[in-house]
């Protein structure tokens, strides 16, 4: 029998039909849908006169455009009230359940269906959100859609796609301390560029991704997007496994028995081959930051901004106009750099894991008074679990708020965005020019470094507080 | 969604020389509260198109008038970052209907093409040579000929082949989209599912 891949394996299972010269029609297992990429499917799908297929493969919460404090009053932007309010009504015509604001299930989208059990092993799985490719952080094949194949799988459960190519990255060996799932995301695309993983799916592997908890896994895969790859996925071990047993859908009795055997085979075999092989020595990663506007654009943080001199053309110019945005001279230091904002949350590090790293660095500390902190709960159930082990009291006394979940100043959609020319050093995914706020500049980095910068006021490297 | 079918086009084009041109830039995420397909082409390029209080900012192609048609031509990796398909609505709703560039990004491309828009792909050699013959002349067309894939600089009559996944050449050719054949195989999902 052939050698395959864990992608491989996946993929072929949902294989519909090939079509001649074509892409493959794939089927899915779940669908997550937003307020934002399916109001305008939903009407596609209307002038048709269809009904959604498989609306029980169908889960929807607002989190793009949601307020982040008093989400118990009526959402204040018009514009935004209309979207929530439309998925609202849209779901209901369709028999999808939705989890609406306030709700025990609310939260950021790609952060409830992991909670829930709904995302496992071997699924396909989509969204209209690029960052589906969280979702691959259980050995699942996890990627974002446009709202025309929102529309597809509304319609027939199915999407049409061109088998992308296979890309293995493997880091192996023991991370440092202060390193987390975060530093290795940027570390990577660094390496790569944003443009490194395009066409491909990547698996992750080695003895530092084998090392990592869900939460890690989940940051890691939400990442792999930056680098250009359609989604990223881990094979799931043992620590899967735990992570899913006992979910609110997650099979119970024999049927988990069943899965359980099933997803123990998805892994690549020994022989498999990709197109594309990376490897990276995990020793050599340090605390990461970014400096420029985009998420390749990520340097140690001990280390000085680079220089253009090896660029030439466009490349040069795209790299120049960045540092001016930035307000970054190449050469400069890191370390030291004034900051007026932070934000920890988002689909990238707004589980339960990144808010205990953030609480237990601030603990006994206090923020520093020129920093403006937002500290955002990915879901309902997170920002639970954060009063449940009485993080919110340490953060209280340390000078900082618990808001309330949604996608926050991430891509600022909602009130929550950085003001024009200010600095924010945010536990999110992407520092494009304008992506929380006209003229906002974003330092992308984990909620370690995060919360250094948030009790110095200053790009700070975290290592200096943690304990050897 | 119905598009026009796209055959050959002849057209002046507008540059946009920057490298990474991501979704957010194309149309911010302010930008993206409709609950409808329309009017996105007014913020395409939003915060590169108008200052602070909404002028337009004089240097930036779209806003000067000696650039025009149908064709945009962005540096390498156009369209990385989120999949948001505002971003080929706004593409389309503007009036463009191909995107030329070295490189782009995977899901951009397919919202791309889900949209009548036609994503071409040249190498970096001659993405220069195109941008050489819009600065030359702000008026230079160019033909591309999707039947036979290929793109011409009329001025230097110089041609470069272009790929197109053969399905979707048939669907931008007729105007057609998945979801009718898609529909069409309800019996064959129905299959697959009782498996």
């Amino acid at each position: 029998m052939e050698a395959k891949t864990l992608f491989d394996k996946i993929w072929d299972a949902h294989v519909v039909k090939e079509v001649d010269g074509g892409p493959s029609v794939l089927y899915i297992d779940q669908h997550l849908i937003h307020e934002v990429t399916s109001p305008v499917a939903f009407l596609g799908l209307e002038k048709r006169g269809l009904k959604v297929l498989r609306p029980e493969k169908t889960v929807a919460t607002p989190d793009h455009n949601v307020p982040t404090i008093n989400q118990h009053l009526s959402i204040k932007d018009e514009l935004s009230r209309n979207q929530v309010e439309m998925l609202k009504k849209n779901c209901a015509n369709h028999g999808i359940v939705y989890h609406g604001l306030g709700s025990d299930g609310h939260g950021v989208v790609h952060i409830i269906g992991p909670e829930m059990g709904l995302t496992q092993p071997g699924m396909t799985i989509v969204c209209g959100d690029s960052h589906t490719s969280t979702h691959g952080a259980f050995g699942a094949i996890a990627f974002g859609i446009g709202t025309s194949e929102v529309e597809m799988v509304f319609a027939s459960q199915c999407i049409m796609q061109p088998k992308p190519k296979k890309m293995l990255i493997s880091v192996n060996g023991q991370l440092n301390k202060g390193v987390t799932a975060k530093d290795i995301a940027l570390y990577v695309i660094a390496q790569i560029s944003t443009s490194g993983g395009t066409g491909h799916f990547v698996e992750f592997a080695g003895s530092a991704i084998e090392s990592l908890t869900m939460e890690g896994r989940m940051t890691l895969c939400n990442m792999s997007i930056e680098c250009g790859a359609r989604g990223g996925m881990i094979a799931p071990d043992q620590t899967t496994f735990d992570y899913v047993k006992g979910r609110q859908f997650a099979p119970r009795g024999e049927s988990w028995d069943k899965a359980l055997a099933y997803w123990k085979t998805l892994k690549s075999d020994a022989d498999a081959v990709f197109d594309t092989v990376y490897e990276y020595d995990a020793s050599n990663i340090e605390p990461m930051i970014t400096f420029g506007t985009n998420p390749g654009m990520g340097i140690g943080i001990s280390q000085n901004v680079p220089d253009s001199n090896k660029l030439t053309g466009s490349d040069k110019l795209t790299y120049e106009k960045s540092l001016k945005y930035m307000g970054y001279d190449q050469g400069d230091k890191m370390i030291g750099k004034l900051i007026d904002y932070v934000f920890v949350g988002s689909c990238t590090n707004g589980r339960i894991e990144d808010f205990r790293s953030f609480a237990q660095f601030v603990k006994g500390k206090q923020k520093a008074d020129n920093v403006t902190a937002w500290i955002v709960p990915g879901s309902r159930a997170v920002e639970k679990q954060i009063i449940a082990e009485g993080l919110v009291e340490i953060l209280n006394a340390a000078g900082f708020e618990l808001r309330q979940p949604g996608c926050s100043a991430c891509l600022a959609m909602n009130d929550d965005k950085i003001p024009e020319g200010k600095y924010s050093v945010s536990t999110s995914n992407r520092n494009f020019e304008g992506r929380q706020g006209p003229g906002a500049r974003t330092l992308l980095a984990s909620p370690l470094t995060a919360a250094a910068a948030a009790v110095t006021g200053r790009i700070t490297d975290p290592r200096e507080f943690l304990a050897p | 969604m119905s598009y026009d079918k796209f055959t050959t086009l002849t057209s002046p084009a507008v540059p946009l020389p920057i490298e990474n041109i991501d979704t957010d830039q194309i149309i911010p995420a302010r930008f993206l509260k409709a609950v409808e397909r329309k009017g996105f082409g007014d913020n395409l390029f939003r915060d590169w198109r108008y200052d602070n209080s909404n002028q337009p900012i004089a240097g930036f192609p779209l806003n000067q008038s000696k650039y025009s048609g149908k064709i945009l031509v962005g540096g390498k990796n156009f369209g990385s970052g989120s999949s948001r398909e505002h971003a080929a609505w706004a593409i389309y709703d503007y009036g463009f209907r191909v995107v030329v560039s070295s490189f782009f990004a995977d899901i951009f491309q397919g919202n791309a093409l889900n949209n009548g828009i036609l994503p071409v792909v040249v190498s970096p050699g001659y993405l220069e040579k195109i941008f050489a013959a819009i600065e030359a002349d702000n008026h230079a067309e160019f033909e591309v000929d999707l039947q036979n894939q290929k793109f011409t600089i009329k001025s230097s009559g110089e041609s470069s082949g272009f790929t197109i996944n053969p399905y979707k050449k048939h669907c931008l050719t007729h105007g057609l989209d998945d979801i009718d054949y898609l529909i069409s195989m309800k019996a064959e999902i129905a299959a697959f599912e009782e498996k």
